[in-house]
């Protein structure tokens, strides 16, 4: 699931409010994780598609909205991690 | 030569789409009161059909299929959606299928087209909510669409009157043959090869306005601001609270004054003699003190479907994701449990939406500790009788029996979690859905739906009870050896001392012990029951005075305390026990859900009684 590499950072490292480019999507090794990945691709979480996170539950940045194309999901900071993202 | 059968105009249509394509709306729009509700065979999806009729006036049968993201099902719904495209389920194959997509967001609802165009079926591509898209500014090129797809493309707008009329036109036309295919679950590689042909088809098709116009994200902002987003969410709970008691309670007073007139009607009229008592005691007297509580059930579920076609309920459920997340649920139990106010059924039913099955079963077991309409009735008699002339101190009470019930509630989850081996993951991945106006004709029908469905468990389960209960209190005992009233030398007299060897140490006398019997399979009777041991005579408003002023007399303030706890704990609903062994498909689960609720009251009741016992000597 290519993409560039460079600077690169997980999406549940993602500052509020900053957009960014979707780098490369992870496929986790666990089972439960990899069907949850499938789904993020089929909503959408594809290289090249622009993001950002509007809002965080507190505490601990727990869950993330994020918004994508006309969209905004909410996610777990672990779902989050297999996505690699590049800021703006 | 073609067989003019097959170039026929299509019978059976199925709508589907990803869920929040406005689908539900369009599908009243097409269907208005002609639908049908039932269940899957085998599984327990709801299954809606309708009847449409296109501009030629062909009538033509509309399934409503669960929303879904995708044929890879992550839930029951999406499973039984899956299964009927493809194929595999009891369901005749559809004509023609038609995919409703939401125009204002084609990057995520075209991937479905795609994943169903290879189905081979016939089908048509809806592009609803056009009236927004034209709002926001986005250009769509219709005619490019259906050429790169391949598939009619029809524009809807299923909160207008007039806007599925493009729709009913196309449907008096003849269907392509059907070359359906096999489906196999595409694996990683092929879900983003389709999602580049979709980057592909949505870059060449719409053009996105230059100014973004959708207002969400700026509501966002409060609506999920960490301290804004929760004083929001207390503001509306409190006014839906407030609307319930105050709204309702005054509508109900309609409803008691007919009840009433309707009771000297039927005195005046008819002769003296049983029939007449059964009438006006067991059915008016009884049935009445349940029905005069619709005005109340029906605002709340006004406010819960209003709140949840605006698309505010997940932005809450966002916001308490991380507090529930301490008694080990999450966000996506939040709209079960909230339903679960109006009627634990439905609630549990919402359940379906929660993929994660650890975290669904806790959802169900705890939903009938929410405090459901049905307690209304009992609660505020309890409570008028407790605190005659306090109304102040009597809406605390209140308001402190609802917490009561969702601290409960919280803390089994907590141990359902503590004890639970199993500690994967749960997800969220939850739709957050542009804020919009609800749509009017939907939620009509949507109240419609649920007042019939108290109206009906009104006229079959809690008339049958009451009458029984009308019975057992009006026949006299072939054993009795008590002398007294003839109430306690009935069969529900007896009955009544049998299980107070039971009820006693939690200081329910025998003739609440009886009363509680019918209340196990509706607690709504509780009331009349009561009225019935206690054989006050009267109209509906008379018995309801006479009995609070039984109960404020010869009532210990233990007995009283002890059976709030009793109500708030007590397992006291059949029809949520049919529910949990239908979505659970387990006995077992339902008798775990029907044990621990019982411990739970007698444990609370008992400690509560003691307590005051102690206390006030």
């Amino acid at each position: 699931m290519s993409g560039e590499s460079g600077s690169t950072i997980k999406l549940n490292e993602l500052p509020n409010d900053q957009w960014a480019r979707v780098v490369e999507v992870e496929v986790p090794t666990d089972s439960a994780d990899r069907e949850l990945v499938l789904r993020l691709v089929e909503l959408g979480f594809v290289p090249d598609e622009l993001l950002c996170i509007v809002a965080v539950g507190l505490p601990g940045r727990e869950p993330l909205a994020v918004r994508l194309g006309g969209t905004t999901f909410a996610l777990r900071r672990h779902e989050a991690s297999f996505i690699r993202v590049s800021p703006r | 030569m073609i067989d003019p059968e097959v170039l026929a105009p299509p019978v059976r249509i199925a709508l589907m789409g990803n869920p929040n394509c406005g689908k539900t709306a369009l599908y009243n729009l097409l269907t208005g009161s002609r639908q049908k509700v039932a269940n899957y065979a085998g599984v327990t999806v709801e299954r809606k059909e309708g009847t449409l009729h296109t501009t030629s006036g062909r009538r033509v049968s509309v399934l409503d299929l669960p929303g879904a993201y995708s044929l890879n099902a992550l839930s029951n719904d999406e499973a039984l959606t899956r299964d009927v495209v493809t194929g595999h389920s009891r369901e005749a194959l559809p004509d023609l299928l038609v995919c409703v997509t939401d125009a204002t967001n084609l990057r995520l609802h075209l991937r479905m087209v795609l994943e169903l165009r290879r189905l081979g079926l016939p089908m048509v591509v809806v592009l609803n909510k056009m009236d927004r898209v034209e709002k926001l500014g986005i250009r769509i090129d219709q005619e490019l669409l259906a050429k790169e797809l391949a598939v009619p493309v029809v524009g809807t707008v299923g909160v207008h009157a007039h806007g599925a009329d493009g729709l009913r036109t196309f449907l008096d036309q003849p269907v392509q043959p059907s070359v359906h295919r096999p489906w196999t679950a595409p694996g990683l590689e092929q879900v983003l090869a389709t999602q580049q042909d979709v980057q592909r088809i949505y870059k060449r098709v719409v053009t996105e306005p230059t100014v973004d116009r959708d207002p969400s994200d700026r509501i966002d902002k409060v609506m999920m601001h960490p301290i804004w987003g929760f004083a929001i969410l207390a503001v509306v709970l409190f006014l839906t609270f407030v609307a319930v008691f105050s709204v309702g309670g005054w509508l109900t007073g309609f409803i008691e004054d007919g009840m009433d007139l309707l009771a000297a009607l039927i005195t005046g009229h008819m002769a003296e003699g049983s029939f007449r008592d059964l009438l006006v005691e067991g059915v008016i007297g009884g049935v009445g003190s349940v029905l005069v509580f619709l005005p109340q059930i029906l605002i709340l579920f006004l406010f819960i479907l209003g709140l949840e076609a605006s698309g505010y309920l997940p932005r809450a459920a966002f916001l308490l994701d991380r507090p529930m997340s301490k008694a080990g649920l999450s966000g996506r139990s939040f709209i079960p449990l909230l339903s679960s106010f109006a009627c634990a059924i439905p609630g549990i039913m919402a359940t379906r939406t929660i993929g994660n099955w650890r975290d669904r079963l806790t959802t169900i077991l705890i939903a009938p500790l929410m405090a459901c309409s049905a307690r209304i009735p009992v609660y505020t008699l309890l409570i008028a009788a407790m605190f005659p002339s306090d109304p102040v101190s009597g809406a605390l009470v209140m308001v402190g029996l609802y917490v009561l019930g969702i601290v409960a509630a919280m803390t089994v989850a907590w141990v359902i979690k503590r004890t639970d081996r199993d500690k994967s993951h749960a997800p969220l991945l939850m739709e957050l859905p542009p804020y919009q106006w609800p749509d009017l004709r939907s939620l009509v029908i949507g109240i419609y739906e649920r007042g019939m469905i108290f109206l009906k468990r009104v006229g079959t389960v809690i008339m049958a009870l009451t009458i029984v209960m009308w019975a057992l209190s009006s026949t006299p005992s072939p054993w009795a050896t008590a002398t007294g009233t003839p109430m306690e030398q009935s069969l529900a007299g007896e009955l009544g001392h049998a299980l107070e060897y039971v009820f006693a140490p939690i200081g329910f006398n025998a003739e609440i012990s009886v009363a509680l019997v019918p209340g196990m399979a509706a607690r709504e009777v509780v009331v009349s029951s009561l009225g019935m041991v206690y054989a006050v005579e009267g109209d509906d408003a008379e018995m309801g005075a006479q009995l609070r002023e039984r109960i404020t007399r010869d009532w210990s303030t233990g007995t009283k305390l002890s059976l709030l706890m009793w109500l708030v704990f007590a397992p006291q609903c059949l029809s949520t026990f049919v529910v949990v062994k239908r979505e659970t498909g387990s006995w077992r689960t339902m008798w775990i859900m029907g044990g621990y609720l019982f411990g739970l009251a007698y444990l609370a009741s008992l400690i509560t009684y003691q307590l005051t016992i102690a206390i006030t000597g």
